[in-house]
């Protein structure tokens, strides 16, 4: 292809994600050094608040924002450095003893916690049931098939709040299951009263979640798997365990890596199980974070400034995550040129 | 099927007229309202909507979007639903018209104490109070010759006696949901044992004796809850009650009606309303305001028509026919028990939400950190230091603070 024609065909796709990845990206990572604060000044307001048949009528004195001439507000930004990323990591405190609950007791650090774990736990688990799944529906009767597809594939169709909060439901409080797990122990059981179980509830949720998507990939994999390779390992005695590690396996490689970046990029941004299991008060994700910065109090203010740090942040994990999964990619795609 | 058709689209055509009939004039002016979805706004804004060529938005994310909504020019909405809280941000960007000639010439008829002024202004109107308040099982109470507890102390004693008796599953509930829930109760608490929030020079009073007593207070009252406080919120706590599994707690009154529906609950009749239980000082309690206000970027003439609708869905007709839903400050309420308890929490002296920037920051600082000494991950020292710490980041990134 001439490279005309192969830039004709890449620039509308490149143009795009100049508009609505690059840019943002770099305006979030210069808006990370900058901060912009409102002039307050003090003043003494007189305010009423109605009571039960009675008036308060209470003068005090209240921060108040100080407007221009247009109306306005006055507002001053100032380049700051790192001084965002220093009020998230809080490098200090962090590490001032060296101590687990030290670490573990500022937002950033105990996010990171949950959301490294939480990706490198799903991960094997959503590869490994998603194999499983795909080999055992590759080995079932021709007629049934269609049907265990479509009913394997329907987790993966749930909008994700909706299948977090449908889980939620099962357990909380005296939920169904809740309810039938005390019965069955005959202990009493509040799965939303420690850390552990709720970030069970959400790695199991999550695997449950995308092992279709893996699934479906291997199925399909699985269709190419070369026969007259699987028939001489049948010939040279190989058993059915010893043909899955040394064909199957192989072949599928380059899709487990395939799947395996999706699942780091996805579960890196751990989101809506915190949402959904509304699990905030014992976990929190390095999104969630973010987001809580991003939302608005009750005054209607909002910290733009720590949520493009974290957002930084977070980008830098993902890249650093997936390093050694590029650079096998990487490999084998030299090799293959060579 | 095209009979069937015209006869729905007549039936159609037809039916404003006769729903305009509760209105007393034919509102010609496009007007949209913003607020908040519980019930009291859902009857405000269907008497609203009978004055014909209305739309009312109910959003319980309001105050996430209303800045944004009444910045733009013109306005996308022009009547907006406050409370206490939500009023501020309005009225530090200049967001919301000030209502003296509207209520001069359409107003007459409005009470004194629904004006909300500022600095001499009227701001907004308000139509009802809020307040949480002390609601307990009466039957239980009296069977187990309980009195009805009046501060903190008779509180644990009263937990205490109920957990040897063991009547229900947990002595007591509390709105503690992380976030805003639990922000609040802190508040209530600080308030009523008499703190006051704020410095003069912005810096939060929270990290002291006052903010340990109330944290130890917290710590001695959990252990008398469900062990999953932390995810419960007022709808939990009231189907707790309604389900029979708790005895008391601090509830908003516009849940008081929620007690006596035979449809949800197993309670009817046997709840009590009381005043807040008091701290040192006051009722551990924040009295809390609704009511409306006027986009200031929309043109006079729609601010008119809106303040027009506005006052004929908070008139006396709408208040008879929707009487238990809220508190209602318009006339022609009726109190009678479910506004018992929030009525006797305000003569008892509670003081409304302090709302100011600090405040909101100070909020929502301490909705997000107060979880951690629940859980018992932080002790009461370090949870309050670590709240005036990042109340300190955020206000000085506000500006509050240099």
């Amino acid at each position: 292809m001439k490279f005309r024609v192969f830039l004709g065909f890449i620039a509308p796709s490149m143009f795009l994600m100049l508009v609505f990845i690059a840019f943002p990206l770099v305006s979030v990572f210069i808006q990370s050094f900058y901060t912009t604060t409102t002039v307050y000044e003090n003043v003494e307001v007189e305010s009423c608040t109605p009571g039960f048949g009675t008036t308060t009528c209470i003068t005090e004195t209240v921060a108040q924002p100080l407007k221009d001439e247009n109306g306005d507000l006055v507002t001053e930004t100032s380049f700051v450095g790192l001084e965002s990323y220093k009020n998230i990591l809080r490098l200090e405190e962090a590490f001032s003893d060296f101590s687990w609950s030290s670490l573990m007791a500022i937002d950033f650090w105990k996010a990171l916690r949950f959301t490294l774990v939480f990706t490198l736990v799903t991960l094997p688990l959503a590869i490994g049931l998603g194999l499983l799944i795909a080999l055992a529906v590759n080995n079932f009767t021709q007629r049934l098939r269609g049907q265990i597809i479509f009913i394997s594939l329907l987790p993966f169709i749930i909008t994700p709040v909706i299948g977090a909060l449908s889980i939620r439901w099962l357990f909380i409080g005296d939920g169904i299951l809740t309810a039938f797990l005390e019965w069955w122990l005959e202990m009493d059981i509040a799965m939303f009263a420690q850390a552990w179980t709720i970030e069970l509830m959400m790695m199991f949720y999550r695997v449950w979640h995308v092992a279709p998507f893996a699934f479906v990939v291997f199925y399909a994999g699985l269709q190419t798997v070369n026969n007259d390779t699987l028939e001489s390992a049948v010939i040279d005695g190989a058993n059915r365990f010893e043909r899955l590690r040394y064909v199957i396996i192989p072949h599928l490689m380059p899709l487990i890596v395939f799947i395996s970046l999706i699942h780091l990029m996805d579960s890196y941004r751990v989101f809506e199980e915190i949402v959904g299991f509304s699990s905030q008060s014992y976990v929190i994700s390095l999104q969630w974070l973010t987001y809580e910065f991003l939302t608005l109090d009750e005054s209607g203010t909002r910290s733009i400034e720590r949520a493009s740090a974290n957002s930084m942040m977070t980008m830098i994990g993902i890249v650093i995550i997936l390093i050694p999964l590029l650079q096998k990619t990487w490999r084998d795609h030299k090799a293959r040129i060579l | 099927m095209r009979k069937f058709v015209a006869a729905a689209f007549a039936v159609l055509m037809l039916a404003p007229g006769s729903l305009w009939a509760a209105c007393a004039y034919d509102n010609q002016t496009e007007i949209k309202s913003f607020s908040a979805g519980f019930q009291a706004w859902k009857s405000v804004t269907d008497a609203m909507a009978e004055c014909g060529n209305f739309q009312a938005v109910l959003d319980q994310e309001f105050d996430q979007k209303h800045v944004e909504a009444f910045s733009a020019n013109p306005s996308l909405y022009h009547i907006g639903g406050v409370a206490n809280s939500s009023l501020v941000p309005l009225l530090n960007n200049d967001l919301i018209r000030p209502l003296d000639d509207l209520v001069a010439k359409y107003g007459s008829h409005l009470s004194d104490a629904q004006l909300i002024r500022k600095d001499g202004k009227i701001v907004a109107i308000a139509m009802m109070v809020n307040a949480k308040h002390l609601m307990y099982r009466q039957d239980i109470f009296e069977e187990l010759g309980i009195a009805e507890p009046k501060n903190y102390d008779d509180v644990l004693a009263v937990a205490e006696a109920l957990k040897q008796a063991g009547v229900v599953e947990y002595p007591m509930g509390a709105t503690w949901k992380a976030g805003s829930n639990i922000g609040l109760s802190f508040i209530d608490y600080f308030l009523g044992e008499g703190g006051t929030f704020i410095n003069d020079d912005n810096t939060p009073n929270i990290n002291n004796e006052m903010g340990m007593a109330v944290l130890e207070r917290m710590g001695k009252l959990k252990e008398y809850m469900d062990p999953e406080i932390l995810v419960s919120d007022s709808t939990y706590v009231q189907q707790q009650f309604q389900q029979g599994k708790i005895a008391m707690a601090n509830l908003w009154a516009t849940r008081a009606g929620a007690m006596d529906n035979p449809d949800e609950s197993t309670v009817v009749g046997k709840v009590a309303m009381a005043s807040a239980a008091k701290g040192a000082v006051r009722p551990a309690s924040t009295l809390w305001w609704d009511g409306i206000v006027i986009a200031a970027n929309i043109s006079d003439e729609e601010a008119e028509a809106a303040f027009q609708v506005a006052m004929e869905g908070m008139d006396t007709e709408m208040v008879q026919a929707n009487n238990s839903d809220a508190i209602w400050l318009i006339e022609g309420y009726a109190p009678g028990r479910f506004s018992a308890g929030a009525s006797a929490t305000a003569a008892n002296g509670a003081l409304p939400y302090p709302a100011s920037v600090p405040m909101g920051i100070l909020f929502n600082v301490l909705g997000s950190g107060l979880p951690a000494f629940i859980t018992g991950e932080k002790d009461a020292a370090t949870t309050l230091a670590d709240i005036e710490t990042e109340y300190l980041v955020a206000a000085r990134e506000e500006g509050l603070i240099q």
